[in-house]
């Protein structure tokens, strides 16, 4: 049982009238990983994610989730399984203490109370704990949300871009309980916009309308996408026009003063970009290319791809 | 299917917290029962006075002069003037006038003939509060002073001579008695709050985005169901335990019945109308949609149930469609029981179709509950 996946999906797909929302996804993730899920909006992350806790139920393909199948065991799957939603899903109207408390007794918890008492205190919620969830911040109501979902000690966390409008140092506070939870054995499955965070991951899958169009490490990833980047400093918006007609470059990204010139014909890009660069008495460096340029070319690539 | 009792705590507790913090809710819930018996009790108790009344004289002799005179005296009836047969009916159909006394012909002959004549006394008991009291006070006027001294033929220890006054109802034959409101107001109430309440409940948690973490819960739809019902029921026995007070110590309302089977009949009532509310919340998308099914439920309810009009009175087809609302022999069961006594043998026959009315409801009801978010 140890080497079995936590979640394993083959063809899994999902339609809302006619258009598939998730398309033939097949993907496998291991017990203790924290699996990185990147995407536009509307690719599907959502949707997918929900058909793994059984909330919504898959039209194609099948799929296990903790060793029990996702469509007939869903009873048992939602008991080991902790889900925080993309939207606040709390109740406005209680306070926080009793949004836990009422948490706490849908799953059974043992000794609710004190286990409710401890995880307030954990997660710094204590002096808020008579506060109405409504009348709580952010950054807290993402903790609130955290916290519940981890009250029963799930086995899986699925989590649905949880740290969107949370401030970077919260953000950073719950990277690192993520990987706290991580080495005792709990597999985070979580979905993201930003690429910091993608970089936190064991391992990452990105989706464009439904498909899922790369998956690996950060570096896989990379290396997949084959890409060179080169870095010109001190370029402004006068110069991209130019860096735009450069034989080779197939994407151009601004960051700060510098220009990211990327494409994946690395001979080509050394032969012209460094000598634009010159001519417009700018200086070219080749630097590692980063995940965002990698996503940023497949996606191209997966939008130019022909129609199947 | 398995159930848990530590789910369904949780739920209704939850339920009830939220309940307590929704202040105008939960200031409507016992205000407006208390609003609408008070509203009707005095309706109850106020006596009409003056009311219209026109009279075919067929025999204008004096005898009949003193019994109009006599109506006029007791202050509940302003005789308009002397009209024939058929004006006197159209009067009454168009609801100008609200009695028609007919004094018969050769009156007073017949009186002092010791032939007992009959006048006849029509009202126009559309609204039976209006008529009830003037209608009580004629029947006293046979001794008053008045009558006494200007009859011809009294005897000489103060009776009048005798004579009949026939009473006839018009458009309401079964004369719903001012009591009869207060089983109404019930059953009305109790269907009002009951099933909107808890069609808003599910709905809610849906628009509000918290059912997919209920959903996401091992919590079965049956527990949710049940835990949410349950607050209710004690909202529902609040409710009724105010009105039937109002009811006895405002309004002097008799309750000759066994309580006990009363609030058994009124329990199964409430759950009856809770389980149509869950339904409701299952079915509807969101809380305005509960809420236009809700009236479209409750508006057959009011008129087709022998509240508003008399059950009896009705064309066929509406009374059998009234026969299919719980309202309809929830109205029968409290009134024989209030106002007869009656007692569960003899009520019965309408208490079964709240059970299956239940029990059909509640089917829909966990057939509909969404399970997923599909
Ligand atoms: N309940 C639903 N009904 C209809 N369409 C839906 C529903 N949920 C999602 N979709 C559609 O499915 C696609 C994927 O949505 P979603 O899974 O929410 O993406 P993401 O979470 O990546 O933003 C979108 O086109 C969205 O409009
Ligand atoms: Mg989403």
């Amino acid at each position: 049982m140890v080497t079995a996946p936590a979640i394993t999906v083959s063809g899994l797909s999902k339609h809302f009238s006619g258009k598939a929302a998730v398309n033939a996804i097949d993907l496998t993730i291991h017990h203790g990983e924290i699996y990185g899920f990147l995407g536009p909006n509307g690719s599907g992350k959502t949707t997918f994610i929900r058909m793994l806790c059984g909330l919504l139920t898959p039209d194609g393909g099948s799929g296990s989730c903790l060793g029990h199948d996702l469509v007939r065991e869903a009873r048992q799957i939602k008991r080991k399984v902790g889900y925080m939603t993309q939207r606040f899903s709390l109740w406005d109207d209680l306070t926080v203490r009793e949004n836990l408390d009422f948490v706490g007794r849908l799953y059974g918890v043992r000794q609710r109370r004190d286990a409710v008492t401890n995880t307030l205190r954990s997660y710094g919620l204590a002096d808020r704990a008579e506060h109405l969830a409504a009348t709580l911040s952010g950054g807290w109501k993402q903790r609130l949300a955290l916290a519940a979902c981890l009250l029963h000690r799930p086995q899986l966390l699925l989590l649905d871009e949880p740290t969107a409008g949370v401030d970077p140092t919260a953000r950073r506070e719950f990277w690192e309980e993520l990987h706290r939870l991580s080495t005792e054995g709990v597999t985070v499955l979580v979905s993201t916009h930003y690429m910091d965070e993608a970089e936190r991951c064991h391992r990452l899958a990105y989706l464009a309308d439904g498909h899922l169009i790369v998956h690996g490490s950060a570096d896989d990833i990379i290396q997949t996408a084959g890409v060179t980047t080169w870095v010109i400093q001190g370029a402004t918006a006068v110069h991209r026009a130019a860096f735009a007609q450069t034989p080779g470059v197939t994407e151009l990204a601004s960051f700060g003063n510098a220009l990211h010139v990327t494409g994946r014909d690395a001979g080509c890009l050394a032969t012209h970009v460094p000598s634009q660069a010159r001519a417009l008495g700018l200086d070219a460096r080749l630097a590692e290319p980063s995940l965002e340029d990698a996503f940023v070319y497949l996606m191209r690539r997966h939008a130019q791809r022909p129609p199947t | 299917m398995s159930f848990s009792l530590h789910r369904f705590v949780g739920i209704a507790y939850k339920e009830l917290i939220q309940l307590q913090r929704d202040r105008l809710t939960l200031g409507m819930i016992i205000l407006i029962p208390l609003a609408e018996v008070f509203l009707f009790g005095y309706a109850i108790n106020s006596e009409p006075k003056h009311l219209p009344t026109v009279v075919v004289m067929s025999d204008p002799g004096p005898a009949a002069r003193a019994y109009v005179e006599a109506l006029r005296v007791s202050g509940y009836f302003d005789i308009k003037g002397t009209v024939d047969e058929r004006e006197a009916e159209a009067l009454l159909d168009r609801g100008d006038v609200q009695f028609v006394v007919t004094l018969p012909i050769n009156f007073h002959r017949d009186l002092v003939r010791g032939l007992r004549p009959t006048i006849i006394l029509e009202a126009d008991a559309t609204d039976p509060m209006t008529v009830g009291s003037a209608l009580a006070v004629q029947s006293g006027l046979r001794s008053s002073s008045s009558l006494l001294r200007d009859m011809p033929a009294s005897t000489p220890d103060g009776t009048p001579p005798p004579f009949d006054v026939r009473v006839l109802r018009h458009y309401n034959p079964e004369i719903i008695s001012a009591y009869n409101i207060v089983p109404g107001l019930l059953g009305v109430i109790l269907t009002m709050t009951m099933a909107l309440m808890t069609g808003l409940a599910m709905t809610r948690e849906r628009e509000r985005g918290t059912f997919e973490n209920l959903l996401s819960t091992p919590a079965t739809p049956f527990e949710v169901m049940t835990g949410k019902i349950v607050p209710y029921i004690g909202i529902g026995l609040v409710q009724v335990t105010l009105i039937l007070l109002a009811a006895r110590y405002a309004f002097e309302v008799p309750i000759v019945g066994s309580l006990l089977l009363l609030y058994g009949v009124v329990l199964l009532f409430i759950a009856t109308t809770l389980s149509l509310g869950m339904t409701i919340s299952s079915v509807a998308r969101n809380q305005l949609q509960a809420m236009q099914i809700t009236f479209f439920y409750f508006l057959p309810s009011i008129l087709l149930s022998g509240f508003v009009f008399p059950f009896r009175g009705m064309p066929e087809w509406a009374q059998d469609v009234g026969s299919l609302l719980p309202l309809t022999h929830f109205l029968v069961l409290v009134r024989g029981i209030l106002l007869k006594g009656a007692g569960p043998a003899l009520l019965w026959p309408h208490i079964w179709p709240l059970f299956a009315f239940m029990a059909v409801v509640l089917l829909i009801g966990l057939k509909t509950y969404r399970r997923t978010l599909d």
